[in-house]
C-alpha cells in the first residue's frame, strides 16, 4: 500500500505536456468591458450594424445579471474588468492566404501539439479551421467543400460572407439572455467557426477545429454555429489544448447547432486545457453552454465529450427535441485529478412525440479531483412516447477525490419512458493486482481499466479521435493508483 | 524453484497486525505437483497470494527463494515476467476491457521481458484459437470484458486458459476446483494435468481431495493455524478425506499447548 501511494504521488506530480508559449505580437485591447470596448470588438471586425447591436443587447442584458453559484464548483471570484476581451495576432492583419502566409511560429506551435495542418490536410483529409487566440488563421479545405455548398469558415469571415445566415440563426438556440457566461460571449465573443451544410448534402469529411489559448489574461469567448439543413450531415471535431499559464483564463464559449428536417450533427469534443498544477494553481476555467436543437422532424443531434483538461469544467452539451421522432445523444467522459472540479452533463428536452435520447456519462476522478455528473430529461406534455435512457458510471482513483451525480428528471407526459441507471466504483486492488499478476504493469493496468470503463464512448469518436483520447487519458491518469 | 522457509505474514486489522502465516516452510522443485490443503482460515489462500505479490499482506519474517532469487524483491508484475502465474479463487471482473485484450497484453509483456517480439494479432489468434479448443471454450467468450458475465465454470477455466497460454514455470492455483460441476471439473483438472512438465512446478491450494482425484500429486501438504501440520504422498490427501480436518487441527493445538508449555518450562 505505501509503496504504490508514494509511486502514485510521483507519477501524478507528472507536468502538462504541452504546456509552452508562442512569442507572437499581439493585437490587444486595454483590460476591461465596457460598450466602448463592444463597440471597439465590433468596429476592429467590420461587423454590420445587426451585429453591433445583438451585442450591446447582451452587454446591457449581463449588466443586470449576477454570477450563477449553484453548481458544485468553487473557484476565486473573477474580476470581469481584469480580462482583455481582444486579442489577435498581429499577423492577421496582413490577412494570410494559404498556410505559407502564416506566421511560421503559429504553425510550429500546432506541430509541438502534434496538429501539423499539412499534415493533416494529405493525410487525414481533415479540414481545420484554427483558433489561434481569438481569430482563425487557418481554413483549409474550404474550395473542395464550397464546391459542395457547404459553408465552413472563421465566424467572422460568416459574418462578412453570409450575414443572412447568421442573422437567421444565431442566438436561435442560445439566446442572448440565455446565462450569464453565454450572456458575456454574446456580447464580447471574437471568434470561432461557421458551418452550414446544404440540404441532402452529407459532408464528406470530419470537419475540425483546434482552439488554442495562448496570450496571458485573455479570456477567450468562442462562438460556433453549425446548420444541418433538412437532410444533410456532418460531423464535427473540435479539440484543445493550452500552453502552461499560472494565471486563471476564463474561457466561455458559445456552441449552437441547429438539425433541420432528417439532419444530422454529430459533434465530438476532446479538451485538454491546461488543469492547473499539481496543487491546483492556474489553470482554465472552461464555462462553456453548448446546446443542439433538432428543429425538425427525424432530426438527430449527438455530442460526445472526453474532458480531461481544465482546472473546472462546467458545461452541459444539450438537445432540444423539437421535431417529431428527432433524437439526442450525450456520451461523456470527464477525468479531474489533482484539485481539478468538473460539473458536466446534458439536458434533454423532449417537446416532439416519439422522440428519444440517450445518456451516457463517465466521471473519473483522481487525486482530488471533484466531479459530478449534472442532468435533466424534461419531457413536455406534448412529447408522446418520448423514451430516455441515462447511465451514469463514476471511477474513484485514490481516497481523497469526490463523485456526485444530480439527475433531474421531470416528466409531464404519462406514455414517456425514462430510465436512468448509476454506479459508483473504485478502482479495485482486486482489479490492479489480477492484472500485475498476469505481468502488466500496474500504470499499464490503471490505463487499461480506465479505458474499458471509457469504451462506450471512445467507440462513438472518429478513430483517429478516439487514439487521441486514449493516450490524453493515460497521460492524465499515469500512476493514479488508488 | 521455490524456497520458502519460516515465512510468517500478517494483515492490517486496526492498529494490530493479525498472523496468518505462522512459519511455512515448504520446497517445490521443477517437475512437481504439491497439493496444499486445509481449512477455512488456515492460510491457504494467504500463502498463494502472498508468493504472486499481493501487497495487502505483510510479510514479518521468512524469507522465499524463486529461482535462486528473492522473490520478495520483486513486484507482481515482475514475478509474472518471471513465470508465476497465480490462478485466482475469485477472478475479478473488469467492464469493457475484452479478455483477448488482457491476454495479448499479459503474453507480450512476458515476451517483451524476455527480449522476444511481440505477437501479432494474427499469431496471436492463432495460438489462444488452439489452447481454446482444448479448454473446449466458446470463442465468444475472447471478446468478452474480462470475467463479466462469466458463469462460475467460465471463469475458472478462464484461468486455465490464461495459465495454458503463459505457460508458467510456476503455477499457484488457489482453489479452482471450488464452485464447479464434475463436467467442469473434469475440463479443468485436464487442461492442469496437460501443463504438467519437468521444467514445471505445480502448487493446488485446495479444500478437497477430489481435484486430487485427477491431478495426483507428488506431495501433500496440510496447513492448519498457519502452519503445515502435516506433510506426505497422496495418500494423505484420502486420509484427510477420511479423518476430516479436525483431525489435523488437534494436532496443531497439542503442538501450541506444548510450545507454550516449553516456553513456560525455559522461563521458570
Amino acid at each position: 500500500m505505501a509503496t504504490q501511494a508514494l509511486k502514485l504521488d510521483e507519477l501524478i506530480n507528472q507536468g502538462y505536456r504541452p504546456g509552452f508559449t508562442t512569442f507572437l505580437e499581439a493585437d490587444t485591447v486595454p483590460r476591461g468591458l465596457t460598450e466602448d470596448v463592444i463597440r471597439l470588438i465590433s468596429a476592429k471586425k467590420a461587423e454590420p450594424e445587426f451585429m453591433l447591436e445583438w451585442r450591446l443587447k447582451a452587454y446591457r442584458h449581463w449588466l443586470t445579471m449576477t454570477e450563477p453559484h449553484w453548481s458544485t464548483v468553487r473557484h476565486p471570484a473573477i474580476d470581469y474588468q481584469d480580462i482583455s476581451y481582444y486579442s489577435a495576432p498581429r499577423s492577421r492583419a496582413d490577412g494570410p492566404r494559404s498556410l505559407a502566409d502564416v506566421d511560421p511560429e503559429l504553425l510550429l506551435t500546432y506541430e509541438k501539439l502534434g496538429v501539423p495542418l499539412q499534415e493533416r490536410e494529405l493525410l487525414a483529409g481533415v479540414a481545420v479551421d484554427a483558433v489561434f487566440d481569438s481569430v482563425s488563421v487557418a481554413t483549409t479545405f474550404k474550395d473542395k467543400l464550397a464546391g459542395l455548398g457547404i459553408i465552413f469558415c472563421s465566424f467572422s469571415e460568416a459574418v462578412q460572407e453570409h450575414p443572412q445566415l447568421v442573422r437567421q440563426y444565431l442566438g436561435s438556440v442560445v439566446p442572448y439572455t440565455d446565462n450569464y457566461f453565454a450572456t458575456l460571449n454574446s456580447a464580447v465573443f471574437t471568434d470561432g467557426s461557421f458551418c452550414y451544410i446544404p440540404p441532402g448534402v452529407r459532408c464528406p469529411m470530419e470537419l475540425s477545429t483546434y482552439f488554442r489559448i495562448n496570450a496571458s489574461k485573455t479570456g477567450q469567448f468562442e462562438r460556433t454555429l453549425i446548420i444541418a439543413d433538412t437532410g444533410a450531415y456532418v460531423s464535427y471535431l473540435e479539440g484543445c489544448t493550452a500552453p502552461m499559464r499560472d494565471e486563471n483564463q476564463l474561457h466561455a464559449a458559445v456552441v449552437e447547432l441547429i438539425a433541420l428536417e432528417g439532419a444530422q450533427i454529430k459533434y465530438a469534443t476532446v479538451q485538454n486545457w491546461y488543469p492547473g498544477d499539481k496543487d491546483g494553481r492556474g489553470g482554465i476555467y472552461n464555462f462553456v453552454t453548448k446546446r443542439g436543437d433538432c428543429r425538425g422532424a427525424n432530426a438527430r443531434i449527438s455530442w460526445t465529450q472526453v474532458e480531461t483538461g481544465s482546472a473546472i469544467t462546467w458545461k452541459y452539451p444539450s438537445v432540444i427535441l423539437r421535431g417529431d421522432n428527432s433524437v439526442g445523444e450525450f456520451r461523456s467522459v470527464a477525468l479531474t485529478n489533482n484539485y481539478q472540479q468538473a460539473d458536466t452533463g446534458t439536458k434533454m428536452i423532449h417537446l416532439g412525440r416519439n422522440t428519444r435520447s440517450t445518456i451516457i456519462s463517465k466521471g473519473i476522478s483522481a487525486g482530488h479531483g471533484r466531479n459530478a455528473y449534472r442532468g435533466l430529461v424534461n419531457v413536455a406534455k406534448s412529447a408522446v412516447g418520448a423514451r430516455n435512457y441515462t447511465q451514469c458510471d463514476s471511477l474513484l482513483l485514490g481516497d481523497q477525490c469526490a463523485a456526485h451525480t444530480f439527475p433531474y428528471i421531470e416528466v409531464k407526459n404519462p406514455t414517456a419512458q425514462v430510465e436512468h441507471e448509476a454506479s459508483t466504483s473504485r478502482i479495485g486492488e482486486d482489479q490492479l493486482f489480477y492484472c500485475q499478476s498476469r505481468g502488466i504493469a500496474a500504470e499499464e493496468a490503471v490505463t487499461m481499466i480506465v479505458n474499458g470503463f471509457c469504451k462506450e464512448v471512445f467507440k462513438e469518436l472518429p478513430m483517429e479521435f478516439a487514439v487521441e483520447a486514449q493516450k490524453l487519458l493515460s497521460v492524465s491518469l499515469e500512476g493514479s493508483i488508488g | 524453484m521455490l524456497e520458502i522457509s519460516n515465512l510468517h505474514v500478517g494483515i492490517e486489522a486496526g492498529k494490530t497486525l493479525q498472523p496468518i502465516l505462522r512459519g511455512i516452510d515448504l520446497v517445490v522443485k521443477a517437475g512437481e505437483v504439491h497439493a496444499v490443503m486445509g481449512p477455512n482460515g488456515s492460510g491457504k489462500s494467504t500463502l498463494a497470494q502472498v508468493l504472486a505479490g499481493r501487497d495487502s499482506y505483510t510479510v514479518t519474517a521468512g524469507d522465499v527463494r524463486y529461482l535462486g532469487g528473492n522473490l520478495f524483491d520483486l513486484p507482481p508484475e515482475e514475478r509474472a515476467r518471471e513465470g508465476i502465474f497465480l490462478a485466482f479463487q475469485y477472478p475479478v471482473e473488469i467492464p469493457g476491457v475484452a479478455n483477448i485484450y488482457l491476454l495479448k497484453a499479459a503474453l507480450n509483456a512476458q515476451r517483451m521481458h524476455r527480449g522476444e517480439p511481440e505477437l501479432d494479432a494474427v499469431d496471436f489468434l492463432a495460438l489462444i484459437k488452439g489452447q481454446l479448443k482444448r479448454m473446449g471454450m466458446d470463442e465468444a467468450l475472447l471478446y468478452r470484458p474480462v470475467n463479466q458475465g462469466f458463469s462460475g465454470g467460465e471463469k475458472k477455466r478462464n484461468e486455465i486458459l490464461q495459465m495454458a497460454v503463459l505457460e508458467p514455470r510456476l503455477a499457484i492455483l488457489d482453489e479452482t476446483d471450488s464452485g464447479l460441476d464434475i463436467d467442469a471439473l473434469k475440463v479443468v483438472a485436464d487442461g492442469v494435468q496437460s501443463m504438467r512438465s519437468p521444467e514445471r512446478a505445480i502448487i493446488l491450494v485446495t479444500h478437497y481431495q477430489r481435484l486430487l482425484d485427477y491431478i495426483v500429486p507428488d506431495q501433500v501438504h496440510v496447513l492448519s493455524q498457519g502452519r503445515i501440520a502435516r506433510s506426505g504422498g497422496p495418500e494423505l490427501a484420502l486420509e484427510l478425506e477420511r479423518r476430516g480436518y479436525a483431525w489435523v487441527d488437534g494436532d496443531q493445538v497439542a503442538a501450541s499447548r506444548a510450545e507454550a508449555g516449553s516456553q513456560r518450562g525455559a522461563g521458570a
